[in-house]
């Protein structure tokens, strides 16, 4: 599905990226961890195409395709999706007419027709439920207002109506409290499964909790340091980051 | 790949006038100049009895004492007065019965512009007075409206037909020496539209009145006014294009409303006269007086959405005359590449428990400079006057300027008055998150324009919002930086 080779990344003359590789498989689950600093933002930006990282050496390629050409909205066509770490606000612009939009202009970069409004409808009926989310919540401007926690669980809401192949979700555990986090894993583990592969991006073990990666990498300095089974994020999370760093120097 | 704030610059500035062509009809127009003979001939050739054209002369005599005014956040070179045409109109000057009659050039000219008459006879209910270089060209539905009793024709043919009502208002709500421009209009107005609504009558379709430049170098002087009988209602549209034209053109309307007791007007504005090009080369200027008068417990409500021109000078007013009198202005102003618009509203509130709204949203790209200005004033007999204004503006680029000139005087004690303002900018994270989204960057900045705008656009006519969205993308394509 998702297979990155080589890739070096910098912002302006700072090198973030080192040499990545990682192959993801359909059905698959992967979690990237490491300390602040190490990447994995960037990572995450990179693959959605974010043009303030200039992308130096390497490749990405999702099904086979290089995304190298493509514009961030045509990887999102393509089935890319990125769960903020920060999602922005967009005032006077509601959830559903920004889902709406980006719903129906995925359709027509596929050639599709407009989604007809009762399906629309239907969609968001049992996303929203699935979620937890209130009616009210979908006519709010977009972001704006949003506590930590319902801006994140709105990025899964959005991930849900889109059906991703590939999920990226950033830091999407932060500000989340124990039953969103519940709920907001929920929602990630429905979408699991199949052809749809998602990558999770954190700092703790807490959120693997709920997803069961079924592979745990560590970045360190830009480069995947060390890669394992849901076990090596346990391990971490008893021996702390620095263990990995000393090993890396060895 | 995406993009960068340098790329969408230069998306924004290749955004090319979407009407700009010009319609080649045979005209009859006047020589350059001004003078009092021309004044005298305009008024002659619209056959005007003497007291119109006396009218048009102390107009022009105030008009010769008085100064262009510079007190406006614009910087432009100031037209030669006497290097203008005041008067063109189309040669074919009779009225149709049908439109097989009217020349097929003009008939494109309007299906160019999208309202074809025959689509828009058809459509909700809009009759059309449409407005062609100074002389009404086709005016429909007035059967419908006659019915009711309600005058919607030219003001040339008002001055003809129903000149005790034109005598009676014209000028008692924007004076001839109000200002520079609003002489010069009243020296010269070529044509424009005149609307009553007579007592107790709801108007039963939103009237609507198309502008357009169309002879090169010729001025327009529209002359607008509008009459609220006791007790009516109206809902009155303008909207305006013009096609693309290298030399300035000078555009100094005039509108007046009156709104009698328990009357209400609203008037909505789409305008969307040629900007200029990308490096700020020609454009029209539009300098233009709007003001009604409220009496007691009417109601006037300006909404306004300026995307053309290369200078706005525009401050849609409400003299509130009347106990319990209402005035509210909803603006958005859209300036891009070298345009500039200084435009807002004057509440003046006389009567006692008047109250104003003023929600006005600035959206400035390019180089542009976009500035609100407003004055709330409050007399000391308006016991309980209250007003409420919020203006917003939005940046796009790092080239352009937002500028906010809030004046408020009072002199009653009892005076609510509010004042929010915000600024913000359109950033390349929001632009990015939408991209991520699979929307574009054209249809994302489209998208959160639209949601900066929205508390006024919720205010125009259903039929008027959808064009004006529209525009709005229109005028903003592909910017943002």
């Amino acid at each position: 599905m998702l297979e990155i080779k080589n890739l070096h990344a910098s912002v302006g003359d700072k090198k973030i990226l080192n040499g990545i590789n990682l192959q993801v498989n359909p059905g698959e689950v992967h979690a990237i961890m490491g300390p602040n600093g190490s990447g994995k933002s960037t990572l995450a930006s990179v693959i959605a195409g974010k043009e303030e990282f200039e992308v130096k050496k390497g490749s990405i390629a999702l099904e086979g395709e290089d995304l190298e050409e493509l514009a961030p909205e045509e990887r999102a066509h393509k089935g890319i999706f990125l769960s903020f770490q920060y999602p922005v606000e967009i005032p006077g612009v509601s959830v559903t007419n920004f889902m709406k939009t980006a719903i129906n202009e995925s359709r027509k970069a596929r050639g599709l027709e407009d989604m007809p409004a009762n399906q629309m409808l239907k969609l968001i009926r049992e996303k929203s439920e699935m979620l937890e989310i209130d009616r009210k919540f979908l006519s709010r401007s977009l972001n704006e207002g949003f506590s930590g926690g319902e801006k994140k669980r709105n990025e899964i809401f959005q991930m849900a109506m889109m059906e991703p192949k590939l999920a990226i979700l950033d830091e999407t555990d932060s500000g989340l409290d124990i039953d969103a986090l519940r709920i907001v894993a929920n929602g990630v583990n429905k979408l699991r499964g199949g052809e749809n592969a998602i990558i999770v991006i954190t700092h703790y073990q807490r959120l693997l909790e709920y997803i069961v990666p079924d592979f745990v990498h560590v970045l360190h300095d830009g480069k995947i340091v060390k890669s394992g089974t849901k076990e090596l994020a346990l391990e971490l999370e008893e021996k702390g980051y620095d263990w990995i760093k000393q090993e890396t120097v060895v | 790949m995406a993009y960068t704030e340098e790329e969408l610059k230069k998306e924004l500035e290749t955004k090319e006038y979407e009407y700009g062509f010009y319609t080649d009809i045979e005209s009859d127009t006047f020589p350059k100049g001004l003078s009092e003979d021309i004044v005298i001939a305009i008024s002659q050739k619209k056959q005007e009895p003497e007291w119109m054209t006396e009218w048009r002369l102390e107009a022009f005599r105030f008009w010769k004492e008085m100064e262009e005014p510079e007190w406006a956040n614009v910087k432009y070179e100031k037209p030669n007065f006497q290097d203008i045409s005041y008067y063109s109109a189309p040669n074919k000057k009779p009225k149709y019965n049908s439109l097989d009659e009217v020349d097929p050039e003009l008939l494109d000219t309007f299906k160019r512009l999208g309202i074809s008459l025959d689509e828009q006879k058809k459509l909700a209910g809009v009759a059309v007075d449409i407005v062609m270089d100074s002389v009404s060209v086709a005016t429909t539905f007035k059967k419908t409206l006659a019915e009711k009793g309600i005058i919607f024709c030219s003001i040339s043919e008002a001055i003809q037909d129903h000149p005790e009502l034109v005598k009676k208002y014209i000028g008692t709500v924007v004076p001839q020496k109000d200002n520079f421009y609003a002489a010069l209009n009243s020296a010269v107005f070529s044509d424009g539209s005149f609307c009553y609504i007579p007592k107790g009558v709801r108007c039963p379709m939103e009237l609507s009145t198309y502008f357009r430049i169309n002879q090169a170098g010729t001025g327009q002087f529209e002359r607008t006014l509008v009459i609220a009988d006791e007790g009516s209602y109206v809902s009155y549209l303008e909207g305006c294009t013009a096609p693309s034209r290298d030399e300035n053109q000078l555009h100094a309307a005039v509108v007046e409303l009156i709104a009698l007791d328990d009357a209400e007007i609203k008037y909505s504005t789409v305008q969307n006269w040629y900007p200029g090009d990308k490096e700020g080369k020609g454009g029209v200027f539009n300098f233009v007086t709007k003001r009604g008068i409220c009496e007691e417990n009417a109601k006037i409500s300006w909404t306004q959405v300026e995307t053309g021109s290369a200078v706005t000078w525009k401050y849609p007013s409400c003299v509130l005359k009347g106990d319990n009198s209402i005035g509210e202005f909803y603006s958005i102003a859209v300036t891009n590449n070298y345009q500039q618009a200084d435009t807002g509203t004057k509440m003046i509130h006389l009567g006692k428990n008047t109250k104003s709204t003023i929600i006005s949203k600035g959206i400035s790209a390019g180089q542009s400079q976009n500035s609100y200005r407003g004055l709330v004033q409050v007399n000391s007999r308006a016991e309980n006057a209250r007003n409420f204004s919020q203006c917003d503006s939005l940046l796009m680029g790092n080239r352009c300027g937002a500028h906010t000139f809030p004046y408020i005087e009072t002199k009653n004690k009892s005076a609510q008055i509010e004042h929010e303002a915000t600024t913000s900018k359109i950033g390349e994270d929001q632009i990015f998150y939408c991209n991520q989204r699979g929307i574009d960057t054209e249809k994302a900045i489209a998208l959160i324009v639209n949601g900066f705008s929205k508390e006024v656009l919720n205010k125009l006519p259903m039929e008027f919002a959808v064009e004006a969205q529209k525009l709005l993308e229109i005028s903003l394509e592909g910017s943002v930086g």
